[in-house]
C-alpha cells in the first residue's frame, strides 16, 4: 500500500495511478477510508477478456458479479472474521463493509458464457466477447 | 506507515532478492482478545506453499510469494494493481507465548493467533463493595 505500483508506458496511466495513490494517502491520513474498492486488472484477447480482482477475505457467498454489455459490476461484503470492539484494535488497516465496483470492459461480452473463479482471495472472471466484437479476417481475392 | 517500513528494513537481512518481483507491505489488523493477540494480513494470491513465517528473537516476519496469472496471449489493457510479494515484520513483546503461535491462511487472508503468556493475562480480582 505504500509502494507505488507504477507501470511504464502510458504517461497518463502513471498520472492516474499517482492520483489514486495520493487519494489513498489522504484517505488514510484523514478520517475513515471509503468502503473497499477492489483493484481490477483487465486483459483483452481476440476471443475473450479476463478480469482479475483482489478481494481478500471475501467468501464466495458474499460476492456478486453482474455483466451488462460492456459493463462488469463486482460487489460484495468484507466481513470481519470475529466481532471485536473497536477499542481492542491496535492497528486497523484492512477495509471492511460493502463494496461495489463497475469495470468498463474493452468490448461487449457474451453474457451467457461468463465464468468466474475465486482462488486465494483473487477473483478471476473470463468474459467471451460478443460475436460482433470478435475480429474478422477478410480475405482479399485477386480477380 | 513509515515506522513499519523502517522497522521492516532494519530487521531484514541484506540478502538480495533472487526473483525479479516487487515487494509490498500487506494491510494488517492487530487486535487483542482475552487470550490472544490476533494479527490479520491481506495477502491475496498467496498459496499456503508460498507463505513463510519466521520468528527470530522477537521479530515475527511474514513473507508471501505470488505467481502471475496465466493469461495466455491476452494483452493487459487496464492495470490497477501490480503483482508482487508481500513482506512485513512485527516486533513481539515478551508477553507472547512464542511456542504456541497458530497460523491459518484462507481466501488470501493470513490470520496469526499469538497466545498471551500466563503472566500477561489480566487476572480478574473480584472486588466486594463495602456495605
Amino acid at each position: 500500500m505504500v509502494a507505488f505500483r507504477f507501470r511504464v508506458g502510458d504517461p497518463w496511466r502513471e498520472l492516474r495511478h499517482l492520483q489514486r495513490e495520493m487519494n489513498e494517502i489522504l484517505e488514510s491520513a484523514f478520517g475513515p477510508s471509503e468502503p473497499a474498492r477492489p483493484a481490477c486488472n483487465v486483459w483483452e484477447g481476440d476471443e475473450d477478456m479476463l478480469v482479475t480482482c483482489e478481494v481478500p477475505g471475501v467468501g464466495t457467498g458474499d460476492l456478486n458479479i453482474s455483466v451488462m454489455g460492456d459493463l462488469l459490476t463486482v460487489s460484495g461484503e468484507c466481513k470481519p472474521a470475529e466481532q471485536v470492539e473497536e477499542t481492542a484494535y491496535h492497528r486497523h488497516e484492512r477495509p471492511t463493509g460493502t463494496f461495489s465496483r463497475d469495470v468498463q470492459l474493452p468490448a461487449r461480452s457474451d453474457t451467457e458464457h461468463v465464468d468466474a473463479e475465486f482462488n486465494e482471495g483473487v477473483l478471476t472472471i473470463r468474459l467471451p466477447k460478443a460475436a460482433e466484437e470478435k475480429p474478422r479476417k477478410i480475405e482479399v481475392k485477386s480477380v | 506507515m513509515p515506522a513499519e517500513r523502517e522497522q521492516a528494513a532494519a530487521t531484514r537481512s541484506d540478502a538480495e532478492l533472487t526473483r525479479r518481483i516487487r515487494e509490498f507491505v500487506p494491510r494488517a489488523d492487530i487486535y487483542e482478545t482475552d487470550k490472544n493477540l490476533v494479527l490479520v494480513a491481506d495477502m491475496p494470491g498467496v498459496k499456503p506453499e508460498g507463505l513463510d513465517i519466521g520468528l527470530e528473537k522477537n521479530i515475527l516476519t511474514i513473507h508471501g510469494r505470488t505467481e502471475a496469472p496465466d493469461v495466455g496471449e491476452r494483452e493487459l489493457v487496464n492495470a490497477e494493481y501490480e503483482l508482487g510479494d508481500y513482506h512485513r515484520a512485527f516486533t513481539l513483546s515478551d508477553e507472547i507465548d512464542q511456542d504456541k503461535i497458530e497460523a491459518s491462511l484462507k481466501d488470501g487472508v493470513l490470520t496469526l493467533r499469538l497466545p498471551k503468556s500466563e503472566k500477561a493475562r489480566v487476572k480478574k480480582v473480584p472486588v466486594k463493595l463495602g456495605q
